[in-house]
């Protein structure tokens, strides 16, 4: 499974095991990436850094 | 069974959630916020046996638990839990209600009365926000001018929770504090974290070492959880060198890998047990 990168455009290899809310790297441009599910497969959206909310 | 697990991230907690959901024997289901879902409130559209709520923002572990629960599905935590550990104040009543000991707390809705009340708990004092996380915005006031310009502060940020000021007394603790796990029903593990800084929060760059409870620790840990609604529980308890032990706040997503590393006890497999009534 490939996905893209969304600030740098390169093309990233999914784990076979991945899972949706796990991070990953871009190894092109070091972006932290938020695996997602969109229409039944997979998407990388840029990791949100802490909100306010966050936390326990 | 099966187990939903309600969530955003994949933190090592997580990771070990659903490793114990299926090492237990059970089905794992995965109900990412963050991806394409959406929920309805059409009551059965969610085939589950139980959801673990996990979301690291606040906000939505409380709103997807009520939905779930709407859609006819137990929570653990349950969305009642879940909003009195989100807030202070409904916490600080709850214990009080039932004389679990806890800081000396008083709330004031203007500056005026932020400053009397602080006064007659007796500096240093601590305030903190009702609805916050993570030790965030956990200010400690030495005095009246200190006191003046976190009041000032707060009240310019423009939030409505931000003018409520809930004021502590500053419990003199020994470089330490404990966080325990717990339930309704039994005591689980404890921690100690140990940290220079006054406020001792392993997010906060604190160090975790095993506790050897004593039965008024593990009493106080069920008893809260008790208190609360009923709920698998980070309960932080703070050791004063005069009342002894007092409940601080409890956490109702709690973060669980330290105590989990340092004491070896699988919490990971006692939430899903618990979840689960086995
Ligand atoms: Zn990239």
């Amino acid at each position: 499974m490939e996905a893209i990168c969304p600030v740098c455009g390169s093309p990233i290899r999914l784990p076979e095991d991945v899972i949706p809310g796990e991070l990953l790297d871009c190894s092109s441009c070091n972006a932290v990436l938020e695996v997602f599910e969109e229409g039944g497969s997979y998407a990388l959206r840029e990791a949100q850094g802490i909100l306010e909310d966050w936390g326990e | 069974m099966r187990v939903s697990l309600v969530y955003e991230r994949i933190r090592e907690e997580e990771a070990q959630l659903m490793r114990a959901v299926e090492r237990l024997g059970h089905e794992l289901s995965l109900v990412h916020l963050n991806s394409d879902k959406y929920f309805t409130l059409d009551r059965g559209a969610m085939r589950s046996d139980v959801a673990l709520i996990r979301a690291i923002s606040q906000t939505n572990a409380l709103l997807s638990s009520e939905m779930i629960e709407h859609m006819g599905v137990r929570c653990v935590n349950p969305s009642t839990v879940l909003r009195v550990c989100n807030n202070k104040l409904t916490t600080s009543m709850r214990l009080s209600e039932v004389g679990i000991p806890t800081p000396r707390t008083a709330v004031a809705f203007s500056p005026e009365g932020a400053l009397r009340a602080a006064r007659s708990i007796g500096f240093p004092v601590v305030l903190k926000p009702i609805n916050g996380s993570w030790g965030r915005l956990v200010s400690l006031a030495r005095d009246e001018e200190e006191l003046r310009a976190i009041v000032e502060h707060r009240e310019a940020i423009g939030s409505p929770y931000y003018r409520v000021h809930y004021i502590q007394e500053y419990v003199r603790k020994p470089g330490r504090d404990i966080r325990a796990y717990g339930t309704e029903e039994k005591f689980i593990t404890a921690i100690y974290r140990i940290s220079d800084h006054w406020i001792t929060n392993t997010a906060r760059g604190g160090k975790a070492e095993p506790v050897k409870p004593s039965s008024e620790l593990e009493e106080l840990v069920v008893r809260t959880c008790e208190a609360l609604g009923g709920g698998f529980l980070g309960v932080d308890v703070a050791e004063d060198e005069g009342r002894g032990l007092l409940v601080m706040e409890a956490n109702a997503t709690t973060e669980f890998k330290n105590a989990a590393r340092v004491t070896g006890v699988d919490i990971a497999g006692e939430i899903v047990r618990y979840a689960l009534g086995s």
